[in-house]
């Protein structure tokens, strides 16, 4: 089971906050600050699993990460999760995300600012990203791996919204790219930090 | 500020703050907007202001007044706003408070909603928090839900049906039929959600085992399908072909396999399949290829197989990739208990990986190394963990400190090498080591006599040149008050002669009681050994009578009653004292010397956080005595539940008579005493075991304490 996402920049501060279990609100705070203390001194070049959080729940749980210029993506789970599963499924879910908000993505693609901007759509548009990770995890379980359905999903849901009539408050820019949204003409070749991927099979990891 | 500004205008507002304050007024002024918002039966942003407070919350500011509008929002007909809705319940509210009860409606009603998203909001929040009533209510609507839809739907219904199970376990037949029936739907989703529920099921209710026993050449056609066929971009990861399901798939296979021959043969063929065409060169093949390991390693494999499992492991040990040898190392953990001879064939690489950079790699290595030390290697495996110590991680100093002393207590191939380990450890890691084992070490020490030269010798040396780790300090001080005139008599047959005069004892000694550094527990050690060299050393008796006396007005309580005590031997009782401090006194239980019993009218007997327990002997006659227990509390606040048991030889009758409380009042404001008869007929020598129990500062603390004798002559 996955007990929590955490997803936090370089210095610590929240991005996006998950918990499949109950924890009083400065429980949650104090996890994410000992979390974020235990992966940021960390190397670049150690493995990505990390023991010896005492707050979220003992000796049965790690956590599983990767950091991504300036993000941290915190997986905690029990061992009922296999590890190597869960850091590939983060990587899977980063690259969700990057796609869902895929304007940027292609815009910025050759901008310097590439990585921060990313960092950007995740503070802006939180409640989109728990919309878009709710398809990938529920209740603590995986739920879908397979990307392309998964951002079909979340897709078909925000055009839902929008038929509504417009609440969802989307920069300009956003929404005339979704309207021209067409799944084929994402680009072949994503580059986040030192990672290098093609949509939409996923390889090299 | 407008008040109904949407969320991204908030959250530039917030970040352009320059100051935590600044951001602390920013978002008060935006909660309070909120909140009056809220109270309004109608406003438009409604979706915009609870996304608002929901951004503050992750945050870290209370939300708590969002509570109420989650629940309106997830029962407007908006999808926006059931949307916010339902995040905002699952974000800020949990089954114990009462506003969940009132959504339990709206999710039943959602269940059967037209709209397919709208039935996942509800599935969602029902897996996320459903309490164990509403999974009750609801639990025939997800059983219906999971045969009677489309994918997307059935998926998540098996999820939500794992989350009911786990609240309730007897719903678990409500959801076996239609688990197994789920394993013919071609969607990997709900092939996935499936697998996961009868995982679930079977874990919760081993009697569902056989009847999924059956679905076994129905799992293993899954995997050949997922291993055999081509390429595939729908699922393709890596080359692998929906690691994700495989891993899901071959773990139900273990716990199916287990113990069970029939099972075990009917996927041995797929296993050895996987476990040779894997390709491992990426994280998701290796994913796969470690499950495939681990589900030979728990089921009833053929040999050949077993081998080939433990060599994959053995190969990925070496592997460059540090993700790849740290779970290696978690999956040989698994096995090393029951497959130790395989498992040791890997020693060196398991050794060699305490040298890694790694934290989280040496962890692993240390787990696995201490688990791989026998007989037969406890020479060369301790000179390893002994190196490793060394350069080992502060957060995992202290269970190494513990790992090595419980190996060289099993294995030790003589006593010299055993004090010499020990020593090793408090010398290089004393900070680290647990205080609870400082009265096993020294009971360890005691009883190698033949060693207690080389062992006071070695342990003075290197107190005189470091005082500043507390266990390393109490075992020297321990030694230093037992064998004073052997590190006194200067020569020793093992090591370097070294000149130690009176004067050089007292001074490292009295250092250790003046050190800011010192824990109040090392110096009561230092004090008690100071005492105990009263007997031992010839020149400085004064000197120790005025260090005694000195400290008999010292600030810590406890340190202040030993000397007190001690100065009262040298007063009163210096008939005594030779007796009292000679080679036979008593360790307790704990880090704290109990003294003999002795015929000072009132004695402690046990002084340990803040508890002082003291012993007077009174109405003695020829075979009767009276003995009575005074308890006070020097702590901060009151101790409770306070009670004492005693135990003495056969011979002898005890009357327990009630005791005066059981609440010792906080900084010596009062007591609780304990009386208890003795009555010896036999006039047999008299011992007497006490056993505290009482909790302090929400602690619950046990302890015991050995009085081996009591006055009367006529007993001794």
């Amino acid at each position: 089971m996955i007990k929590a996402i955490l997803i936090f920049n370089n210095h610590g501060k929240p991005r996006l906050i998950r918990f499949y279990q109950y924890f009083a609100e400065d429980m949650q705070q104090q996890i994410i600050r000992e979390t974020f203390h235990l992966v940021s001194k960390r190397d670049d070049n150690v493995c990505n699993f990390l023991e010896g959080g005492s707050l979220i729940g003992g000796s049965d749980y790690k956590l599983i990460y990767r950091h991504y210029a300036t993000l941290y993506f915190v997986f905690c789970v029990d061992s009922s999760e296999s590890e190597l599963g869960i850091l590939d499924l983060i990587q899977v879910s980063v690259i969700i995300v990057n796609v869902c908000f895929h304007v940027q993505v292609f815009v910025e693609t050759l901008d310097k600012c590439f990585e921060n901007v990313c960092e950007l759509d995740l503070i802006f548009h939180m409640d989109k990203v728990h919309y878009i990770l709710q398809e990938v995890v529920m209740g603590g379980m995986v739920l879908e791996t397979n990307m392309n359905e998964i951002v079909a999903q979340v897709e078909l849901q925000n055009r839902m919204e929008k038929s509504e009539g417009g609440l969802s408050a989307a920069p300009a820019r956003a929404v005339s790219a979704v309207k021209n949204m067409n799944l084929p003409e994402i680009p072949r070749n994503i580059n986040i930090g030192d990672i290098n991927i093609k949509v939409p099979s996923l390889s090299p990891f | 500020m407008a008040p109904s500004v949407c969320l991204q205008e908030m959250i530039r507002v917030i970040r352009s703050a320059r100051t935590q304050g600044e951001e602390r007024g920013v978002i008060q002024r935006e909660c309070a907007a909120i909140r009056a918002q809220f109270r309004q039966a109608d406003s438009g942003g409604r979706s915009h202001n609870l996304a608002k407070l929901l951004y503050v919350h992750m945050l870290g500011y209370p939300a708590h007044f969002g509570q109420m509008e989650c629940v309106r929002m997830i029962a407007s007909p908006r999808y926006s706003e059931k949307r916010i809705g339902y995040l905002g319940a699952m974000m800020l509210l949990d089954e114990k408070q009462d506003a969940s009860l009132l959504i339990t409606n709206s999710i039943k009603n959602d269940l059967s909603h037209s709209s397919q998203y709208i039935q996942s909001l509800a599935l969602c929040t029902l897996a996320c928090m459903g309490s164990a009533e509403m999974c009750r209510d609801l639990a025939p609507e997800i059983e219906r839900l999971l045969k009677a839809s489309n994918s997307y739907i059935k998926k998540k219904a098996a999820l939500c049906a794992v989350h009911i199970v786990r609240k309730i376990p007897e719903l678990g037949e409500l959801f076996t039929p239609s688990a197994h029936s789920l394993l013919s739907d071609k969607n990997h989703g709900v092939l996935h959600g499936a697998v996961v529920l009868i995982t679930e099921l079977c874990e919760r209710n081993p009697g569902n085992l056989d009847e999924f026993r059956k679905a076994v050449p129905e799992l293993v056609q899954i995997m050949k399908g997922l291993v055999t066929s081509g390429y595939s971009p729908e699922h393709n990861v890596a080359g692998i072909s929906d690691p994700f399901l495989q891993v899901r798939v071959l773990r139900l296979l273990r716990i199916l396999g287990r113990n069970n021959d029939e099972a075990s043969d009917a996927m041995n063929d797929l296993l050895a399949q996987v476990a040779t065409n894997t390709d491992s060169s990426k994280t998701a093949g290796s994913a796969v290829l470690y499950e495939t390991v681990l589900t030979i390693m728990d089921i009833k494999s053929e040999s050949g197989l077993r081998v080939l499992a433990v060599n994959i492991l053995g190969r990925f040990l070496l592997n460059n990739d540090r993700n790849i040898r740290y779970i290696s190392m978690t999956s040989l953990q698994k096995i090393v208990q029951t497959d130790h001879t395989a498992v040791q064939r890997h020693r060196g690489t398991i050794v060699d990986c305490l040298k890694d950079q790694d934290a989280s790699v040496k962890r692993r290595a240390l787990e696995l190394s201490l688990a791989l030390v026998s007989a037969a290697n406890i020479r060369s495996m301790m000179k390893e963990l002994l190196r490793f110590l060394s350069t080992c991680p502060p957060e995992l100093r202290s269970h190494a400190t513990s790992g090595i002393f419980n190996a060289a207590e099993r294995y030790a191939p003589s006593q010299r090498w055993h004090i010499d380990t020990i020593l090793h450890v408090l010398i290089t890691a004393g900070g680290d080591v647990r205080d609870e084992t400082v009265p096993n070490l020294i009971q360890l020490i005691s009883v190698a006599s033949e060693l207690h030269c080389y062992t006071v010798h070695k342990l003075y040396r290197a107190l005189i040149s470091d005082i500043s780790q507390q266990s390393l300090v109490q075992v020297a001080c321990w030694c230093i008050g037992e064998y004073g005139d052997l590190l006194l008599k200067g020569d020793c047959d093992e090591i370097e002669p070294m000149q130690v005069t009176e004067d050089d004892v007292l001074d490292v000694l009295e250092t250790i009681l003046q050190s800011h550094m010192s824990s109040p527990t090392s110096r009561g050690f230092a004090l008690t050994a100071i005492m105990k060299l009263s007997t031992r050393i010839t020149n400085n008796i004064d000197r120790i009578r005025s260090v005694v006396s000195i400290y008999g007005s010292c600030i810590d309580v406890e340190l202040q009653q030993r000397a007190v005590e001690y100065n009262a031997l040298f007063k009163k009782y210096d008939h005594m004292r030779y007796l009292i401090m000679s080679s036979h006194t008593i360790m307790g239980f704990n880090s704290v010397t109990c003294l003999c019993v002795f015929s000072a009218p009132n004695v402690t007997v046990y002084e340990k956080g803040g508890v002082n327990l003291k012993l007077q002997c009174d109405n003695q006659t020829e075979t009767a005595i009276t003995v009575t227990f005074t308890a006070s509390n020097s702590t901060q606040s009151d101790i409770t539940s306070f009670t004492l048991q005693a135990a003495v030889p056969k011979s002898v009758q005890l009357q327990m008579k009630a005791p005066s409380g059981d609440v010792i009042p906080a900084q010596g404001r009062g007591t609780v005493t304990q009386t208890i008869l003795l009555n010896n007929p036999n006039k047999a020598s008299l011992k007497m075991r006490v056993r505290l129990s009482y909790t302090s500062q929400g602690t619950l603390c046990q302890d015991m304490v050995q009085i081996d004798s009591f006055p009367s002559p006529a007993w001794n």
